[in-house]
């Protein structure tokens, strides 16, 4: 008897709490206003526990690291990894801008926007479930973050700020399947969209069966997205297939190892599609939004 | 202090699952630490514990992770509610039942969360078998691994009786 008792009672908050979950499901379903408050409060109190925990395993890695010795040749190390990132964005910045120098654009009216600013953020927490490819890194709105800000690597793109708190913030990368990008093929110039897969692969599409794309062109952003500044690297084609209907079916591999990621770049000039679409861009405590020259 | 312990496995395991996975396996992570968390309380503690810790550790996990927050709740307390059940129901004392437990919850659990998602037109989960098998055997191992190392441990065994002779009563 007791035993169906608590079978009985059991059952009955089964049923309650999985009522409540699907009214909560639908509750979100239905309405598509922005981050939920209930994410943006958990995300902001558990990225300080991320953030701590982050900061002890990082603490007890780089002791271990530092114990072992070769502390010289580490910071030295260090330095020069800084050096060659910074490099190889300010190689990807020039590229950029040559890029555009060939386009009627700039015959038309010379911009130049090869001066982006930056700021540089540590990887402190992956996504919390595996079905969902974000990271957390660890500046945010006092830094001068917001969201759908451009999150860059040396190597190309890695994605976007969707959910930025005081001191941390959530970037989306390029893989998840949510995720996506204006994109075109550096060397014949054919448009498409870049769309993560949830893997380690992209796919670009809209890309029309007639365009010229072929295995190892690279792929670079389009930019008129208006998150992701025009002419960085987004990766490689890999296979392109004929799909038998208008478009082409592209996979393209990522330039940037999302699974060897430790410091990003996070984007404060805006794109000439967002600076025209805010008027009057809400200011910032920090550092200011915009540092690009016009 | 069960409450307490609970909170604190799973505090630990979205803890561990966002930031010790990513140095031990570089990304590539194909184990839910916080599943295993709760089908290890379901089958050590009963349905009810098993269904409130599951409710209690998707929503969170949700929150963190920009899907829609329930579907992963959802799916975790439908897992933590018949792991208990057969926690209390069958002996799972060795670790090819365990083994299997682990596994079957764990396809289920992708079941509920992909079956949600697109029957919701969400996301698309394109063949999504080999994942889910990676992660139903990973979840498994794992699993298996944290019953032996904390049955290791003095007493936790005769504890572990005490609980189920409880439950039963």
């Amino acid at each position: 008897m007791a035993l169906l008792d608590i079978r009985q009672r059991s059952g009955y908050l089964f049923l309650a709490v999985v009522l409540g979950q699907i009214i909560l499901i639908s509750a979100q379903v239905n309405s598509h206003t922005g981050v939920p408050v209930l994410e943006a409060v958990a995300f902001g109190v558990f990225a300080e526990i991320q953030r701590a925990t982050s900061a002890v395993v990082s603490g007890v890695r780089h002791g271990w690291s530092g114990y072992i010795g070769l502390r010289g040749v580490r910071a030295e190390n260090d330095t020069l990894k800084r050096d060659l990132a910074a490099a190889q964005i300010q190689l990807q910045a020039q590229r950029a801008l040559a890029d555009r120098s060939r386009g009627l654009e700039q015959m038309l009216q010379l911009r130049d926007r090869s001066n982006l600013s930056t700021t540089a953020a540590e990887i402190i927490a992956d996504s919390a479930t595996p079905d969902f490819r974000t990271m957390t890194i660890d500046k945010g709105t006092r830094d001068g973050l917001r969201s759908d800000m451009a999150v860059l690597a040396p190597s190309g793109i890695v994605g976007r700020i969707v959910v930025p708190s005081a001191r941390a913030a959530k970037v989306q990368l390029l893989i998840d399947r949510n995720a996506a990008a204006g994109a075109l093929i550096e060397r014949s110039r054919a448009q498409g969209v870049v769309v993560g897969g949830g893997d380690y692969r992209l796919r670009m599409e809209y890309v029309s069966e007639v365009s010229d794309v072929i295995v190892g062109d690279l792929v670079v952003t389009s930019g008129i997205d208006g998150i992701f500044p025009k002419g960085f690297v987004i990766g490689q084609v890999e296979s392109v297939e004929k799909n038998g209907g208008a478009y082409k079916r592209i996979v393209v591999k990522p330039a940037v190892d999302f699974r060897s990621l430790e410091n990003v770049l996070v984007v404060l000039t805006p794109t000439p599609a967002r600076e025209a679409g805010q008027a009057a861009p809400p200011e910032q405590p920090g550092r200011p939004a915009s540092g690009g020259s016009e | 202090m069960k409450t307490a312990g609970v909170i604190l496995a799973i505090t630990l395991a979205l803890a561990l699952q966002t930031t010790l996975a990513r140095f031990v396996i570089r990304g590539t992570v194909a184990v839910d630490l916080v599943l295993v968390v709760v089908i290890y309380v379901a089958l050590t503690s009963g349905p009810v514990t098993g269904l409130l810790s599951g409710t209690l550790a998707g929503l969170v996990q949700d929150a963190l992770s920009s899907g829609v927050i329930g579907i992963g709740g959802l799916a975790k307390t439908i897992v933590g509610f018949l792991a208990g059940i057969i926690g209390t129901q069958f002996i799972v004392a060795q670790p090819l039942p365990r083994f299997v437990v682990f596994f079957g919850a764990t396809v289920l659990h992708a079941l509920v969360f992909i079956g949600l998602y697109v029957l919701l037109d969400l996301r698309q989960f394109p063949s999504p078998v080999p994942a889910v098998t990676g992660q139903a055997v990973g979840n498994a191992i794992v699993g298996v691994i944290a019953f032996h190392l904390v049955e290791l441990l003095p007493g936790a065994v005769e504890r572990r009786r005490a609980a189920r002779s409880r439950i039963r009563r």
